[in-house]
């Protein structure tokens, strides 16, 4: 079971998270929904292991074990397309590079770099990137900007068949539609406010 | 902007030297006595019959063997305290204030100083490696310091080694800085390099014939050395750049 139990953080003067807990649930894709500033980036954070709270804990996985997609494309900016996937992806799996340029509709785009890419396709090309790596945790920090609804109906489907959590964060009702769950937040100090 | 074609920047440069050696042939008809300004024309002779002796080859082989182990001791040292300085807080604190110290100290402190210390024929290269090593080190810390704190995150997260997160992330962000660092330290190396040979006289330097150019009063052989520099620092500027661009060109980023 990967949880946050009694987590607090605060930001300077700030508190974001004060004494929060959240089961994830264990299967399937969570949209995580709520106003700007609530705190919902700092969550995604907080379980990767890139925040260190304050009092609580993250249980049930290390961030090596997470995935994180952040809410900026960052990628480096002198390596092609295909390098910014080999680069994640350990030597014996190299091969499977082609298969997540094919999800992305990147096929044809190898050799691009990222200052030659659409902001839509710089999106999906990170997203790709993020789920080639693999874990045990998703965490996707509004993965859908500038990519239109069909591509993400097909991105969407392709998170379903993770074998492993997705924690999605994401302000627009129709990917809410598509998910399995979605928890609706409030803060700052965060707090759930309903399915 | 408007782009250079080739056939264009060498008409604008060679109206440029034309237009300067008019200049120093009128100042040169001005003062009129070779001894204060020789007229370009006697440079060159002189220049010519200095490059068919051995002495002259040897003289300018070895003075460019000096400022580039100069260049390369003071660019790997640079480098190395550049990256100490920038992986930990107490490092920078100990090391900033001594490199400080070397930019600011005269030079002529430091030739008359490593001259006690060194043999002659060393004292040129010392020289020129502690000139070049501040302006290294100050842009590489730059570089590092400005590396992209989001990709850096990005590099932690998605699990590269060290080693690569040092290639894809950080060198490309201080590449620009340390090219930037070499051709400024090039024209300090050479200066400082040619500085330190007048001051201790090397058997076989530059620095050594420009020195003996004033006991003499040989104003026409001091320009010939003088055009001698110039010439190794631009041939020494477009080798290195056309060894950056050609490794950036062969080699992955």
């Amino acid at each position: 079971m990967i949880a946050l139990e009694g987590v607090t953080l605060s930001y300077g003067e700030k508190r974001v998270l004060e004494d929060f807990s959240l089961v994830i649930p264990p299967h399937g894709v969570t949209v995580l929904s709520g106003p700007s500033g609530c705190g919902k980036t700092t969550l995604l954070r907080l379980l990767a292991g890139l925040e260190k709270p304050e009092q609580g804990r993250v249980v049930g996985v290390t961030p090596r074990q997470t995935v994180l997609l952040f809410q900026e494309d960052r990628l480096i900016p002198g390596r092609t397309v295909l390098e910014q996937l080999t680069d994640v992806l350990p030597p014996e799996r190299r091969d499977e590079a082609a298969r997540w340029l094919e999800l992305a509709e990147l096929t044809g785009e190898e050799h691009t770099l990222p200052r030659q890419l659409s902001g839509g396709m710089s999106r999906r090309l990170a997203f790709v990137r993020a789920l080639a790596l693999g874990g045990e945790l998703y965490l996707l920090d509004e993965p859908f900007t500038g990519i239109d609804l069909p591509r993400r109906k097909r991105l969407m489907q392709a998170l379903r068949q993770l074998d492993a959590p997705v924690l999605l964060v994401s302000h627009e009702p129709e990917v809410a539609d598509m998910a399995e769950r979605v928890l609706r937040l409030d803060g700052p100090p965060l707090q759930v406010c309903g399915p | 902007m408007r782009s250079t074609t080739f056939p264009d920047k060498l008409l604008k440069g060679t109206a440029a030297l034309v237009f300067w050696l008019a200049v120093w042939q009128f100042g040169a008809w001005q003062v009129g006595r070779e001894l204060f300004l020789p007229a370009p024309l006697s440079v060159l002779c002189r220049l010519m019959q200095l490059a068919q002796t051995g002495e002259f080859w040897l003289t300018a082989g070895l003075s460019l063997g000096r400022v580039l182990l100069g260049m390369v001791w003071g660019t790997a040292l640079g480098c190395v305290l550049a990256v100490l300085t920038a992986s930990s807080r107490w490092l920078d604190a100990i090391l900033s204030p001594a490199v400080r110290v070397v930019r600011a100290t005269p030079v002529a402190s430091f030739i008359l100083l490593v001259f006690l210390w060194t043999q002659r024929d060393q004292v040129p290269v010392i020289i020129a490696a502690l000139m070049v090593l501040p302006v290294v080190w100050g842009n590489v810390t730059r570089g590092i310091r400005e590396c992209d704190p989001k990709l850096l995150e990005m590099a932690r997260m998605y699990r590269f080694s060290g080693w690569k997160t040092v290639r894809l992330i950080v060198l490309p962000s201080v590449r620009p800085y340390f090219l930037s660092a070499l051709t400024t330290s090039m024209g300090l190396a050479w200066k400082s390099g040619v500085a330190a040979e007048a001051l201790v006289w090397p058997k076989w330097a530059i620095g050594t014939q420009i020195y003996n150019t004033k006991l003499y009063l040989e104003t026409a052989d001091l320009f010939a050395w003088t055009l001698v520099v110039i010439l190794l620092s631009l041939m020494l500027e477009r080798l290195i750049t056309a060894l950056i661009r050609r490794a950036e060109g062969g080699s992955e980023p």
